[in-house]
């Protein structure tokens, strides 16, 4: 077990033994290698002291823990004007990009900043469980586990055992990540982190500049495979609507199929719905069944945010969402002049 | 002014404008008014401001078969409601550059100022709009098969 994981299992222990939370969400490791997952452990579990025992930190948290705050948060409408039942004090692991979608939470209201308790984890970037798999030509992984220096010990159900490093196999979000560091939390505990990435717009830029066909044939091709099945959407810790434009019945702005144009629709909208919002954790590209290259057509609206409004969330609560401000002279090179 | 392509066919653009009640759609009233010509391609559909069009409006116009798109508002500083054509100019300009990313033309989803006293700019607008349209041909891209 590596330091971090101790730090945050004492962490824990001490902030449920002193009464300082109500629940406690972090990272359990999952039933299949290379995989942990979200755990979410309350004052009053029978198990509460074993399941804080198996609380860790390794390269396969990848999962974004602000997605349970507005269901945990959530007022109850059935007593609406009456009492309600007092807000959770929560306990949270957090690194970088989740740190960054509970402060957009928090500035829209979905989580109070005072019933939190954020325990910052430096991150230096989560493995890409289909890049291990690649690497075994097919072959399932049967166990995994972490080494010294960076390296990944993987055993194929074949009997191969490969050694590979985790900065081979990181998720293209992470290599891109400029937020590797939380700040502004309650508790930070040291670790190994990454420098921050520069150049992170390339990607986009190269998509830029193909030509309209190529670019509408590459959306086209994408967006063909989508099945509607929603789970960009529910792994999206920002996309937290009690109901969502494309289920909305009176009026029905799309159909529910996987007609492509409504699955276009449906796409462009979640992403313009994303602008200023989206920390780019890629948990809709993990969730993902179908494979659709969501990184690319997302991305855009992040740079476009960032180069004409100036703004990128990061971990400040003061600054407004930049849809829901303006200033005299952002730009108008787009209104057409008769 | 109609290109051989359009004249073989008989095809016609449909343009959706959503006007802002106080300015462009009052603008547009003064062009007939003013019994300015413009083509009778646009559909309009008023708003009480440039700031209440949801760009799903547009998107919905475009997969029920619109050619084009005209949203047009107050000029900046005029808003009726201070700051509405504002807050909407952010959204538009994402809009815009998100559906010429994707590989729409980007003549299909047009944005102007027009205020209540431009009846001939709006009507120079329209025309405008028109003509681009009708240069890129008929939208195929959105639009949603019926079955």
């Amino acid at each position: 077990m590596n330091d971090v994981s101790r730090r945050i299992r004492e962490k824990a222990r001490e902030l449920f033994a002193t009464g300082r939370i109500d629940a406690f969400l972090g990272y359990e490791p999952g039933s299949l290698p290379l995989r942990a997952r979200p755990c979410l452990i309350q004052a009053g579990d029978e198990d509460r002291e074993r399941r804080v025992g198996g609380l860790v930190w390794d390269s396969f948290c990848a999962n974004n823990l602000a997605v349970f705050l507005p269901k945990l948060f959530e007022q109850d409408p059935g007593a609406r004007g009456k009492a309600q039942a007092p807000k959770p004090r929560l306990g949270m692991v957090v690194k970088g990009c989740d740190l960054r979608s509970v402060t957009a939470l928090v500035r829209e209201k979905q989580a109070p900043r005072g019933n939190l308790l954020l325990i910052g984890v430096p991150c230096a970037g989560m493995v890409d469980t289909g890049a291990v798999e690649e690497r075994l030509a097919g072959d399932e992984v049967l166990s995994a586990s972490e080494g010294e220096g960076g390296k990944l010990l993987v055993r194929a159900r074949d009997g191969r055992e490969l050694t590979l490093f985790r900065e081979e196999v990181l998720q293209a979000c992470c290599r891109e990540c400029r937020f590797p560091g939380p700040e502004a939390v309650d508790l930070l505990i040291e670790g190994p982190s990454r420098k921050p990435a520069e150049g992170v717009y390339e990607r986009i830029r190269a998509f830029e500049a193909r030509t309209a066909e190529e670019r509408w044939e590459a959306f086209r091709r994408e967006i063909g495979k989508c099945i509607r099945c929603g789970a960009c959407r529910q792994a999206c810790p920002t996309c937290y609507c009690k109901e969502c434009f494309a289920e909305q019945t009176d009026p029905r702005w799309i159909g529910a199929g996987t007609e492509l144009s409504d699955a276009m629709i449906f796409h462009l909208v979640r992403i313009f719905h994303q602008a200023g919002r989206c920390v780019e954790c890629d948990a809709c590209l993990r969730a993902c069944p179908m494979g659709v290259d969501l990184r690319t057509f997302r991305g855009k609206i992040v740079k476009e945010v960032e180069e004409l409004f100036h703004y990128l969330p990061g971990f400040s609560l003061e600054e407004a969402p930049p849809l829901s401000t303006f200033k005299e002279g952002d730009g108008e090179g787009f209104i057409t002049e008769p | 002014m109609m290109d051989q392509a359009s004249q073989a066919s008989g095809w016609e653009p449909k343009i959706v404008a959503f006007l802002c009640t106080w300015c462009s759609y009052a603008g547009a009233d003064l062009a007939g008014v003013s019994r300015l010509q413009y083509g009778p391609n646009i559909r309009i559909i008023r708003v009480p401001c440039s700031g209440r069009i949801n760009p799903l409006y547009i998107l919905k116009a475009l997969q029920n078969g619109a050619d084009g798109v005209l949203v047009a508002g107050c000029h900046p500083g005029d808003c009726h409601y201070i700051s509405g054509n504002l807050v909407a100019r952010r959204k538009f300009a994402l809009l815009k550059s998100l559906l010429s990313y994707v590989g729409i033309e980007e003549e299909r989803v047009q944005f102007s100022w027009v205020s209540a006293s431009e009846g001939g700019r709006f009507a120079a607008l329209v025309a405008k709009v028109i003509e681009d349209v009708r240069r890129v041909g008929p939208a195929g891209k959105l639009v949603k098969p019926c079955r």
